[in-house]
C-alpha cells in the first residue's frame, strides 16, 4: 500500500487499545479450542494440498472417497496422514489417487500405525503436504512477479465487480468485459447452494443457481481468463471468490494452487448467517486463513451482513465488533494488516436524518481503527426498492462515502440490486457512476477533515463505546464468544456450539494426531 | 381524473401518451444502431420515437433511452388486482384477538426454502427489525415465531412444523432462477397436504418478489404476498384467516 495520507478521526488510543484487547481475550480460547480440533474439511484439505484431485464416475471427489473410507477405519482424530501414508506404504504405492479408488472398493484397511511405523508415515506424509505448499509459495511468487510487470490499478479505491451467470465459460467474456470497462477485481458469486455441500464440485460447471460452482477447473479458467486480459490491459486484474460454507478449508487450498487474489473468508459468517456449527467453522476458519496468509491472498469479510439483516444505525458496533475479531483471528493465523479485507456497507435507512453523516462516520472509524487494512466497502441493497432511479443516486452517494473515508476496495453497486442480476448497461451505469464520482472527487479525502468535536468525531466515538460494552458483555459469559453466539448476542440468531450444519464433520484431536499442513502453514515461506 | 375508465400515459400533458424506455441492443454505436433503437421503439407501440441517448458499452453493444407518446389506450375497468379482504390490525390488536380466542401463542414457522439463500424478506417479515418501519411478527406478544432462515429444504420445513404444531407456514423465494420459486411453492404445499388432515393443515403463506397474488389456488397456498408487503399485513391477514374464515377448524388449545 503506497503511503499516504489517510483520513481519520482523533480517537483515544487508550480506548482502541482496550478494544484491542478485548478481541483478542475474546478470541483466545476460541484459537484454543480450535487448535484441538480437526474437521473432515481440514482433512480433505490436507489430502488435496499433497496431490489428490479428480472425483469418481458419480462426481464424489476423491478426496471425500478417501477420507471417508479411512474415517470408518480409524475415526477423525488421529487425523487423514498416519493410516493414509502408511496405508501408501504398505500397499508400495505412492499415488493418492490409486489409494482412493482400492479404498472406494474396499480393497485397502486403514489403521493407526505405530512405533517405527508411524515416524515412516509421518516423514512420507509431510513430503508431498510440503510439496503442495512450495506450490502455493511459487503462485504467490507468480502473482508478485505479474504484478510487478503489468501493474496495479491507477486509482484507489479498487473497483471491485461480480460476475455471477452460473456457466463458467459465459462468466469468462462477461470477467473479461468487465475488466475492460474498469473493474480491478472480479468476484465470480457462487450458486447459492454451495455453501452447505460437503463437498468441492469438480471440473469446468455449466450450471448454477444465481452464481457458478467453485471448482478447481472453474478457478483456473477464469484466472487464465483474466490474465489474459490484464495483458492486455496492462493492469493484473484480481480475481475472487468463496472460502465459506463446510467447505473452506480445501477451496482455500484450491484458491492458493490456482493464484487466485482475494477471497471472502469471515470468522462467524458460516455460523450465524448459514447455521454451520460454531466449532467447524471456527476449526475450518483457522486452517482457510493459514491458507490465505501463506498463498498471499487478501481475505473479505462480511460485516455487511450485519447490516442486511438488522438496523445499519443500532448494529453499527456490531461491525466493528466483527472487525475487531476477524482482525484477531486472522492475525493470529498469520495475515498481515495488507491481507485484512475487512468489511462494511453502506446500509442507513436514506430516510432518517443525517443518514449520509452516519454513514461517513462509520467508514471513518473503520479507517481510522484499521489504517493498514485494505478496508473493503459494500453498496446499499437494503434500501434499493426497486426505483432504479433513486437507487442510482444512492450508490452516488455511497461512492462519494468511499472516496472521502478512503476505502480500497469498493464492491460496484447496482441500481438494479433486488430486481434483476445486473444486465450488461446496468454493469455500465454503475462503473460510469464510479468513475464521475472517483474523478470529481479526486483526493478529497485528504481535505476531509471532521471537525473534532463534531457530529461523525462524536458519532465514531459513541459506536466504538458501544463495540466495547459489546465486547464486555460477550466476555462475561461462561465460556465467552461461544456462549455469546449461543445465546444470540450476534442479531437474533441464536447458535449453540452442539447444534448447526457440520457437526458431524468435528472430531477432537487425539493425543497421536498428526497433520504436517497446519505446522508448515505455521512456518514464514521461504523468501 | 381517477373515474375515467380510459386513459393514456402522461408526460406533462393529459393525454399526451408519453413513456421513457431504455435497453441495449447488440449493435455497435452507429447510426444503423439508433435507427435500430427507433424501429424497435415503433414496433413497442411509441411513435414518434425519440432516441435521447445512445452510449456504446464495448464494442459490441450500445444502451438507449428513448422518449415517445404510445398509442395504447389503458381501461381501468378491466384491471383485475386483489383488493385487500382483511382489516389492517395493529400488533396490539392481532395479539387481543389471538389471546382472547386461541388461549395460547399462534405458532408462525419461517424459511426460505430451497437454495435461494436471501433471506431479507422473511426477515422483514419475522424479525423484531421489521419492515417500513413496522415491527416484525417477532413483536407480537402472542405469536411464537420460529425463523429457520435459509435453504432450509421442505421435508425439514414439515418435519419442523408438525414438532412446533405450527399454525402458520411462511415461506420466503428471493433469488431463484428460471421458475425455482414455482416448483418451491409446489412442492412445499404438496408436502403439507401429504403430511396433514386436511382440517389440520397449517395456513400457508408464500411470498416473495415474483409471485403474484392471483397465484394462490395454482400454487396451492392460502395466500401470496408480492412486493413491498409489511408486517403488518401478513399478521393482519393471518389473525383474519385463522379466526374469521369459518371453513377452517381451530387446533384448540394445546
Amino acid at each position: 500500500m503506497k503511503a499516504r495520507s489517510r483520513p481519520r478521526l482523533d480517537v483515544d488510543i487508550r480506548t482502541v487499545k482496550k478494544a484491542r484487547a478485548l478481541a483478542k481475550r475474546a478470541g483466545r480460547p476460541i484459537v484454543q479450542m480450535a487448535k484441538q480440533h480437526t474437521t473432515v474439511s481440514v482433512e480433505r484439505a490436507t489430502l488435496r494440498l499433497a496431490g489428490l484431485s479428480g472425483a469418481d464416475p458419480d462426481g464424489t471427489p476423491w478426496a471425500n472417497r478417501l477420507l471417508d473410507a479411512v474415517r470408518a477405519d480409524t475415526g477423525l482424530e488421529h487425523g487423514i496422514c498416519l493410516p493414509v501414508w502408511d496405508a501408501l506404504l504398505r500397499q508400495d504405492t505412492r499415488d493418492l489417487n490409486r489409494l482412493a479408488q482400492l479404498a472406494a472398493v474396499g480393497q485397502v484397511r486403514f489403521r493407526i500405525p505405530e512405533g517405527r511405523d508411524a515416524a515412516r508415515a509421518q516423514a512420507a506424509a509431510r513430503k508431498p503436504v510440503a510439496a503442495g505448499i512450495r506450490k502455493i509459495d511459487s503462485r504467490r511468487k507468480e502473482r508478485d512477479r505479474l504484478i510487478k510487470r503489468w501493474g496495479d490499478p491507477q486509482q484507489r479505491p479498487w473497483i471491485y465487480l461480480i460476475v455471477a451467470t452460473g456457466d463458467i465459460y459465459e462468466d469468462m467474456p462477461q470477467a473479461q468485459a468487465a475488466a475492460r470497462g474498469g473493474a480491478d477485481i472480479i468476484a465470480v458469486i457462487r450458486s447459492t447452494g454451495q455453501s452447505l455441500l460437503d463437498y468441492v464440485p469438480e471440473g469446468a460447471t455449466r450450471e448454477g443457481f444465481a452464481g457458478t460452482y467453485a471448482t478447481q477447473e472453474n478457478f483456473r479458467l477464469m484466472r487464465a481468463a483474466l490474465d489474459e486480459t490484464s495483458k492486455e490491459l496492462g493492469r493484473y486484474v484480481r480475481l475472487t471468490n468463496y472460502a465459506s460454507g463446510l467447505c473452506m478449508p480445501e477451496i482455500a487450498a484450491l484458491a492458493g494452487l490456482e493464484r487466485l487474489d482475494m477471497m471472502l473468508n469471515d470468522s462467524m459468517y458460516g455460523i450465524l448467517f448459514r447455521d454451520i456449527n460454531p466449532i467447524r467453522t471456527f476449526v475450518d476458519q483457522r486452517f482457510s486463513r493459514q491458507v490465505h496468509a501463506r498463498a498471499g491472498i487478501i481475505i473479505n469479510t462480511g460485516e455487511d451482513n450485519y447490516l442486511t439483516t438488522a438496523d445499519a444505525v443500532e448494529a453499527a458496533h456490531t461491525v466493528t465488533v466483527s472487525q475487531l475479531l476477524n482482525e484477531f483471528f486472522a492475525k493470529e493465523a498469520g495475515l498481515e494488516d495488507w491481507q485484512l479485507g475487512l468489511g462494511h456497507a453502506f446500509e442507513i435507512d436514506p430516510a432518517i436524518p443525517d443518514s449520509f453523516r452516519l454513514e461517513l462516520a462509520h467508514a471513518l472509524l473503520a479507517r481510522t481503527l484499521f489504517p493498514d487494512a485494505p478496508l473493503k466497502w459494500m453498496p446499499p441493497t437494503r434500501h434499493m426498492t426497486g426505483d432504479v432511479f433513486g437507487g442510482y443516486l444512492l450508490d452516488g452517494f455511497f461512492n462519494l462515502a468511499g472516496v472521502m473515508t478512503d476505502q480500497d476496495i469498493l464492491l460496484v453497486g447496482m441500481m438494479t440490486e433486488a430486481v434483476v442480476t445486473p444486465w450488461l448497461s446496468d454493469r455500465d451505469l454503475a462503473l460510469q457512476n464510479v468513475r464521475y464520482v472517483v474523478n470529481a472527487a479526486g483526493r478529497l479525502a485528504e481535505d476531509f477533515v471532521p471537525r473534532p468535536d463534531g457530529f461523525i468525531a462524536q458519532r465514531c466515538n459513541q459506536v466504538l463505546g458501544e463495540s466495547i460494552d459489546l465486547l464486555e458483555q460477550i466476555l462475561n459469559h461462561d465460556s465467552g464468544l461461544l456462549d455469546a453466539i449461543a445465546d444470540g448476542t450476534f442479531g437474533l440468531m441464536k447458535r449453540p456450539a452442539d447444534a448447526g450444519r457440520g457437526l458431524e464433520g468435528v472430531a477432537k484431536k487425539a493425543n497421536d494426531y498428526y497433520n504436517p499442513a497446519i505446522a508448515l502453514l505455521d512456518e514464514k515461506p521461504a523468501a | 381524473m381517477s373515474d375515467k375508465a380510459i386513459i393514456r400515459p402522461y408526460g406533462d400533458t393529459t393525454g399526451d401518451g408519453m413513456v421513457q424506455v431504455s435497453f441495449t441492443l447488440p449493435l455497435p454505436h452507429d447510426k444503423r444502431a439508433e435507427g435500430a433503437a427507433a424501429q424497435l421503439a415503433n414496433k413497442m407501440g411509441i411513435e414518434p420515437a425519440l432516441v435521447v441517448h445512445a452510449k456504446a458499452m464495448g464494442p459490441d453493444f450500445t444502451f438507449f433511452v428513448v422518449y415517445g407518446r404510445v398509442n395504447h389506450l389503458v381501461d381501468v375497468s378491466q384491471v383485475e388486482v386483489i383488493e385487500r379482504d382483511f382489516p389492517l390490525l395493529t400488533p396490539k390488536q392481532a395479539s387481543l384477538i389471538v389471546k382472547s380466542r386461541l388461549r395460547r401463542r399462534l405458532v408462525v414457522v419461517g424459511a426460505c426454502i430451497g437454495t435461494d439463500a436471501h433471506t431479507v424478506g422473511i426477515d422483514a417479515i419475522l424479525n423484531i427489525k421489521g419492515f417500513a418501519g413496522e415491527k416484525g411478527l417477532e413483536y407480537y406478544r402472542e405469536f411464537k415465531v420460529i425463523n429457520m432462515g435459509a435453504q432450509v429444504s421442505v421435508p425439514q420445513l414439515v418435519s419442523r412444523s408438525q414438532q412446533e404444531k405450527a399454525d402458520v407456514i411462511l415461506v420466503s423465494q428471493v433469488v431463484t432462477q428460471r421458475e425455482a420459486h414455482i416448483l418451491n411453492a409446489l412442492e412445499m404445499s404438496a408436502a403439507f397436504r401429504e403430511a396433514y388432515p386436511a382440517d389440520k393443515r397449517p395456513l400457508l403463506i408464500i411470498g416473495g418478489p415474483r409471485f403474484e397474488e392471483r397465484q394462490a389456488a395454482e400454487l396451492g397456498v392460502d395466500r401470496v404476498f408480492t412486493r413491498g408487503s409489511t408486517p403488518g399485513e401478513v399478521a393482519s391477514y393471518l389473525v383474519h384467516a385463522f379466526f374469521e374464515n369459518k371453513q377452517r377448524e381451530l387446533h384448540g388449545p394445546a
